[in-house]
């Protein structure tokens, strides 16, 4: 490979061509400011506009200082990163930004987790010497995002995300010059616009312009209302990265603690996800199978391929863009939904609680996940199956909040009988998951016999895209296809539409590396090694598992023989499976 | 039989906004009524660039240059000038030094240093009908290069003529032709006209498009043949109708003519040009925002490289040149790389078009050698300040130049003297300012333009442009401090340090060259609380003189604040907190009783 020599701060370094200053830099230990620039390593995320201009170096004999994040190492240059001139310059621009963006840390949603916050105080930054006209935009609520405009840095990384990598594209810059800011077309709220609420806008969003909706107030009122019990749900991806909120290293795995910390923040029952999401395995898997086998037996009906349903930013998608395609995917509810379901019937019923008494809250990785609980045909007569849904970080907020130290607390067991789970329904939180744990179950149905290996290493991994042939003896070679961000699902869809997708299943997961990097996770602030870490502590959690095949869970067996009767029963359709609608936006330009 | 006089008259934007409209069918009524059909003809022309003397009425053989024509005059032109031989003397020219009048138009101070290369066709021909372009060349070059000459000579040829981009960085064309023919070579490529022009009060492209369309679009079928690319697109502003019409015009008759399209002039080689509007915004002049705007995204800027050269339009290798730069091309090739090398200065080679408007006696269009002084400028072809003012400064590259004062008069113009003196060519705006502009209020005007058209994508020029805006808004509004000085010059500094684009880094150049140049204007601003301009409304004061005032209570009545207090018969005063300082006292006042200050 070409490599090139040059100088950076009075030392000589050699890197491949193509290599930017600040990269170059970075492993030399010197660290230059970002503010707009932002990647994940390996996930191909991205966002280099060179638009904040915070990382600006001086390259010795060029007339202006350089963006050291998108310009690229030439040789025999002579990078001056810390020159008084790329100081004085960093620090202006960094006051100018400053000079219009509301001075109200101590409310703010993103205080201590502020990149700009961190910055000024890197930076020393003690009065803003520009004073002049502020921006003045209205506060947007939306079910799951929060945006303030007033914030926006126009880093642009959201519009990145939305665009390139979920192609999506409900945001975007608008107007221009001092006015210029991140926001919808014709300033309609989230709700009206394409948005499918998977939240990666706000996980990347490095100030408090865009934040989760919060609802910890909500769920400590209802705790403390002696009339209404309360339960809790914990999403699989959610126990491989709370730990970060306290200090851990990421990929912790803090399940018997999260256990333990809802009990203590008073929950009435704290049951498991991963319970439901066993229990979407038998629906779905069932489900894969009859279609598969109608398909194989030459149905032309039948819609192949299968697709999951279990993140609610995909089912957003789908039902906003390709309406005319929702056959396609399994009419399963997520974990979530088929969890609120079951105690807003089975469990209520089982301790005597009337619904309306009985209080579903789930903690899940996502933010998508908080429209789904407002979605109506999840609920009841107005009475949602899932009260309310907090984030990761909500979830971390509330153990302070409520005086835990979460680091000293001893671990617990959730509670019976929506508790107990198995080593397929933890994958869920990763990208592949869904598709193996379905495989893990699914083969050994169609087969009739054990598997000999349960690990589908082939469905694993961190590429976006994934296919593998699973060859199912005496059924066919089952082709599956793994993606995660909705450009790549959209891929999909258009080869369904075109009548060319080779696939029989598809797993598609709208965050990067799937739930594990969910927009209510803990910040990453773009260090890809923390998914990375959060990946492996998923697997590592699998492995630890006694049972790892979700029809093995004796609790799943258990609520079949109780009350469901067998996968894809009547009642299990009533309750576990779910419609899709044509939401399709239509943009009516007159008004 | 063949028509013996030719009636130019300028259609050009400019001097249809003047009414040529109504004298062209005025002199073609005439022309019908006098059954003289066979013997003269109205051509529509391009700008003939004397836009203070317009509407212009040009009649050939004899070369007579009317100016302020009306449609009222068409009658005697025609019955005059066309059938009895005898010059419409009230319409003639009367040059200001010797109060004679000129009926040639090279023979007034003017036209005198002009050398027309670009601006060859303007005013000669009828821009609608692509013969009279042929008979002046049009299209020989093209010919010539795809005939005689590999792409390479004809980049040698272009690289040889010194001609520099004309859109005002200056970066050398034949290069950027060449870096443009080497980068990835036999894929798709693109041919891009920029005529986003955008600079306040210049019109340079415009008059260039609307006069003489062909010779761009040949410029741009070479410009195809040199880099490989078969597909050309002009991106021109929608607020340039005429221009644009004109243009389609121009396309569907080249294309008629085998000139574009398939195979043109049986070479083999195709070239089709097609038009792209742009919405109007400043920043769109700057390529890479131009290029996006033309893929239909947000009209802003991206970091280069890659250049254009490099991933253009739709991805792929693309040459982005300014309109006066193609104008330059077919000349370059027709009549060689030394013939063009001659005119000029060693690093500034040919002519530049300036668009001369302010306050001075001849606004118009004008092409210039360069290394010509901005006094020949301004004094000999511009005519010197109107109403025998004093000349304060010259603001070049438009909002991205600076201004020039009286020690800069001298300075020959070209790319590196302007850059030297602390401004720039830009694409060719010149405003000429009198003793009675401020040039605190001249920056803080510029600025504005600057922050209305930044796109905002980076921190300096969204925020920091409007920063600066405000503090040129206090000093004007008389609650300036020394310290806001420092802050202009310092922030200025690292605006243009840090900016993304073009647009941002050159934004503080109005700022830090009046502040050079007329440091003591601020600090009256600041310090006096005076502008001695007159300009700067927060800082006049209205005073009634006792002495002089009778107390006829006119100025109080008619004061709409209801600022001015006495009774009648009685000297008045003016409240100066109330004050809005409209001066409507002083029109109402019969005495003479009330001063500004």
């Amino acid at each position: 490979m070409d490599t090139i020599k040059l100088t950076i701060d009075n030392r000589a370094v050699e890197v491949p061509k193509g290599t930017t200053i600040l990269k170059a830099a970075e492993q030399m230990g010197i660290r230059i400011p970002t503010l707009c620039h932002f990647e994940l390593d390996g996930l191909a995320l991205e966002n280099r506009p060179g638009g904040c201009r915070v990382c600006v170096v001086e390259v010795v004999g060029r007339r202006n200082l350089a963006p050291a994040c998108i310009t690229e190492c030439m040789p025999d240059m002579v990078v001056k990163t810390n020159s008084f001139r790329a100081l004085n310059a960093r620090r202006t621009v960094l006051e100018l930004m400053l000079s219009d963006h509301p001075n109200d840390c101590l409310q703010c949603p993103k205080s201590g987790k502020c990149e700009l916050q961190t910055l000024a105080a890197e930076m020393g930054i003690r009065e803003i010497p520009f004073q002049g006209r502020m921006s003045q935009y209205k506060k947007e609520f939306s079910p799951s995002i929060v945006r303030d405009a007033n914030k926006c840095i126009m880093c642009r990384r959201c519009e990145s995300v939305c665009h390139e990598y979920q192609s999506v594209g409900a945001i975007g810059a608008v107007e221009r010059g001092f006015p210029a800011v991140v926001s919808t077309a014709f300033g309609k709220g989230l709700i009206d616009t394409n948005c499918v609420f998977c939240g990666q806008c706000v996980a990347v969003c490095p100030t408090g312009a865009l934040a989760e909706v919060d609802n910890t107030g909500k769920i400590l009122r209802d705790i403390a209302n002696p009339d209404l019990k309360t339960c809790v749900q914990v999403a699989p991806a959610v126990r491989v990265a709370l730990g970060e909120e306290f200090g851990m290293p990421a990929g912790s795995i803090v399940t018997g603690k999260i256990a333990a910390a809802l009990k203590a923040i008073g929950f009435d029952y704290v049951f498991d996800t991963d319970w439901s999401a066993d229990l979407t395995i038998m629906e779905e898997g069932t489900e894969v199978i009859g279609r598969l086998k109608a398909y194989l037996a030459g149905d032309k009906d039948v819609k192949i391929p299968v697709m999951t349903s279990c993140c609610p930013a995909w089912v957003n998608f789908y039902e906003k863009f390709y309406p005319e395609l929702r056959d396609y995917p399994s009419t399963a509810k997520s974990p979530q939904g088929m969890f609120g379901a079951t105690v807003k019937t089975y469990f209520a019923d089982k301790i005597g609680v009337p619904r309306k008494k009985l209080v579903c809250v789930s903690v899940m990785p996502c933010v998508a996940k908080k429209y789904e609980c407002e979605r109506e045909e999840l609920g009841v007569n107005g009475d949602p199956d899932v009260n309310y849904s907090i984030t990761t970080r909500e979830l971390a907020r509330l153990i302070k909040i409520c005086n835990i130290d979460f680091n000293s607390l001893p671990e617990a067991e959730f509670d019976s009988p929506l508790g107990m789970s198995t080593g397929a329904a933890v994958i869920f939180g990763a990208t592949g998951g869904v598709m193996e744990a379905a495989l893990r179950t699914a083969v050994e149905v169609l087969t009739g016999k054990t598997l000999p290996r349960i690990d589908f290493e082939e469905v694993r991994g961190l590429d976006g895209v994934r296919e593998a042939t699973i060859p199912v003896p005496g059924v066919a070679d089952l082709k599956v296809a793994v993606v995660y961000g909705l450009k790549n699902a959209r891929t999909i869809m258009e080869q369904i539409k075109a009548g060319n997708c080779p696939y029989h299943f598809v797993e598609v997961m709208a965050c990067p590396g799937g739930c594990i990097d969910g927009a209510g996770q803990p910040y990453h602030h773009g260090d890809a090694s923390i998914i990375k870490a959060r990946h492996a502590a998923i697997y590592e959690a699998d492995r630890r598992m006694p049972l790892r095949k979700s029809h093995e869970n004796p609790e799943i067996q258990a609520i079949y023989k109780e009350f469901y009767g067998k996968p894809c029963s009547e009642k299990s359709h009533h309750l576990l499976h779910t419609l899709y609608f044509d939401k399709k936006i239509k943009f009516d330009l007159e008004n | 039989m063949a028509v013996k006089m030719h009636i130019l008259v300028c259609g050009g934007t400019g001097c249809s906004a003047s009414a040529s409209r109504e004298i062209i069918s005025e002199l073609n009524k005439e022309i019908v009524a006098h059954d003289l059909t066979d013997f003269a003809k109205v051509v529509v022309t391009g700008c003939f660039g004397f836009c203070e003397r317009g509407p212009i009425v040009k009649i050939i053989p004899d070369n007579t240059f009317y100016t302020r024509v009306k449609p009222s005059d068409a009658k005697e032109i025609i019955e005059e000038h066309i059938i009895k031989g005898r010059k419409v003397q009230r319409l003639l020219y009367v040059a200001p030094d010797t109060n004679q009048s000129v009926s040639d138009s090279k023979h007034m101070e003017f036209y005198k240093k002009q050398v027309r290369i670009a601006l060859r066709n303007c005013g000669f021909i009828d821009p609608e009908n692509i013969e009279e372009a042929i008979a002046r060349d049009g299209y020989a070059a093209l010919g010539k290069c795809l005939t005689e000459m590999t792409p390479e000579q004809v980049i040698a040829e272009i690289k040889k003529s010194g001609l520099r981009g004309r859109g005002g960085a200056g970066f050398p064309t034949g290069l950027k032709w060449e870096i443009a023919s080497k980068s990835r070579p036999g894929e798709q490529k693109y041919v891009v006209c920029n005529a986003d022009e955008g600079d306040p009060g210049a019109f340079m492209d415009r008059s260039l498009l609307e006069g003489d369309p062909h010779s761009i679009l040949e410029a741009m079928a070479i410009c195809g043949y040199c880099i490989g690319a078969n597909n050309g697109l002009i991106y021109i502003r929608a607020e340039y109708p005429l221009a644009i019409h004109r243009l389609q015009v121009a396309i569907k008759q080249a294309k008629e003519y085998g000139l574009l399209g398939k195979d043109i002039l049986g070479t083999g080689f195709d070239f089709d040009i097609e038009l792209r509007y742009g919405a109007g915004a400043f920043v769109c002049g700057e390529e890479t925002a131009l290029i996006h705007s033309m893929e239909g995204k947000r009209g802003e800027p991206t970091f280069k490289p890659p250049f254009p050269a490099q991933s253009g339009y739709l991805g792929k290798p693309t040459n982005v040149n300014n309109v006066e730069t193609y104008a330059n091309i077919p000349v370059i090739i027709n009549k060689g790389a030394d013939w063009f090398a001659s005119i000029g200065t060693e690093k500034s080679k040919g002519t530049k078009v300036f668009a001369l408007a302010g306050k001075i006696n001849n606004v118009g269009l004008i092409e210039v050698p360069m290394g010509i002084t901005l006094r020949e400028i301004i004094y000999e072809i511009g005519g010197g300040i109107k109403d025998g003012k004093k000349f304060k400064a010259v603001q070049t590259g438009g909002p991205s130049g600076g201004c020039l004062t009286e020690k800069h008069l001298d300075t020959p113009i070209d790319y590196d003297s302007l850059v030297a003196a602390g401004s720039m060519m830009g694409s060719g705006g010149m405003i000429v300012m009198d003793e009675d502009d401020c040039m605190v209020a001249i920056a803080k005007f510029y600025l504005g333009f600057t922050v209305d058209e930044s796109c905002g994508k980076c921190t300096p020029c969204r925020v920091g442009n409007r920063r600066l805006l405000e503090i040129l808004t206090r000093i004007t509004d008389g609650k300036g401090t020394m310290k806001d000085l420092e802050d202009l010059k310092n922030l200025s500094a690292v605006i243009k340090d840090t900016a993304l684009c073009g647009l941002g880094q050159t934004s503080p150049n109005p700022v830090l060259s009046t502040i050079n140049n007329f440091w003591d204007e601020y600090v009256e601003h600041v310090v006096d609380k005076k502008c001695r301009a007159g300009q700067c409304k927060a800082l006049k004061k209205y005073t009634i003189d006792p002495a002089k005032c009778k107390g006829c209570t006119a100025c109080a009545r008619a004061c709409p604040v209801s600022a001015i207090s006495g009774t009648v018969k009685n000297p008045h005063v003016i409240n100066q907190l109330d004050c809005i300082k409209c001066g409507t006292c002083v029109e109402k006042c019969k005495f003479g009783a009330i001063t500004v200050q």
